[in-house]
């Protein structure tokens, strides 16, 4: 596992986007998890997570999400996914939670959204 | 099952060694003839057994034993039809019954492991081992399109080896 796991940015001062480094599975969800909790605490009015750097997520980066976006709508605060390779979106269609989240196919998407 | 596996793997209940767990399933899938994207869906259904061993039948205990088992399978003119993989653990013996996915309705953290081994698999069998622990079956089948394998003859299993009996 790769020492930084996650990467923090502030897009000015209302939007955060949080950037996994590496597959998201259940070695690394717990750091993604804090480091969410933490941003979230912050109520931004929007969080990105950009996963152009994942190659590969499983069911434990996928509650990580909900957990995150369940957090998120009672802080207020807009989430929206970017950057998903196709065997990522594969998860989110399997579990059926690709409408549940807003996705966007880039950061550039994402930060217009 | 009388058929000797091509691939046996031991690990431990350690988290970090899921990913080299996906990396071999997935490679050697590749050469079985799966397309790039089922090799990875084969990945994370292995992926997701593990975790549920690690996280319910070891409750997160890093030191404990979990094997992984792999045929290739053929079709009765020898073109190469899939893989089954079987995984077992020591854990606590549950009912098999049990062992289902939630329902997707209720949005909520947790609980999809099982569900997506179901989907993506065309094939799941879970059944308690004969003295200690739990195993699970998995058959996935090559997709009619794919392109063919490259193994040698000799170490062909029929199609008939995905049986859950053991």
């Amino acid at each position: 596992m790769a020492d930084e796991v996650v990467r923090v940015d502030r897009d000015g001062s209302d939007t955060v986007v949080i950037s996994p480094l590496g597959d998201v599975d259940m070695s690394c969800s717990p750091t993604l998890r804090t480091t969410m909790r933490e941003q979230l605490d912050a109520r931004p009015r929007r969080l990105i997570v950009n996963l152009d750097q994942v190659g590969y997520m499983d069911s434990s980066g996928l509650a990580t999400l909900v957990e995150a976006m369940r957090t998120a709508k009672r802080h207020g605060t807009r989430v929206v996914l970017c950057g998903m390779n196709e065997k990522v979106r594969a998860i989110f269609e399997i579990a059926r939670l690709h409408q549940f989240f807003t996705i966007v196919e880039s950061l550039a998407e994402a930060r217009e959204s | 099952m009388n058929d000797r596996p091509h691939i046996c793997v031991e690990l431990l209940s350690n988290p970090a060694y899921l990913s080299g767990a996906r990396e071999l399933i997935s490679s050697v899938c590749k050469r079985l003839g799966f397309d790039d994207l089922t090799c990875s869906k084969v990945a994370l259904a292995v992926d997701e057994a593990l975790c549920n061993v690690i996280r319910h039948g070891y409750k997160y205990a890093e030191d404990r034993p979990i094997w992984i088992r792999l045929w290739p399978l053929f079709d009765a003119e020898h073109r190469p039809d899939g893989v089954k993989l079987v995984i077992e653990d020591e854990a606590e013996q549950v009912d098999p019954e049990t062992m289902k996915g939630r329902d997707l309705d209720d949005i909520k953290p947790g609980g999809l492991g099982v569900h997506i081994i179901r989907d993506v698999m065309d094939e799941v069998c879970y059944e308690r081992r004969e003295k200690v622990g739990m195993r699970l079956t998995m058959i996935k089948r090559v997709p009619r399109c794919c392109t063919p394998m490259r193994l040698s003859d000799r170490a062909r299993v029929k199609r008939g080896a995905g049986d859950c009996d053991g």
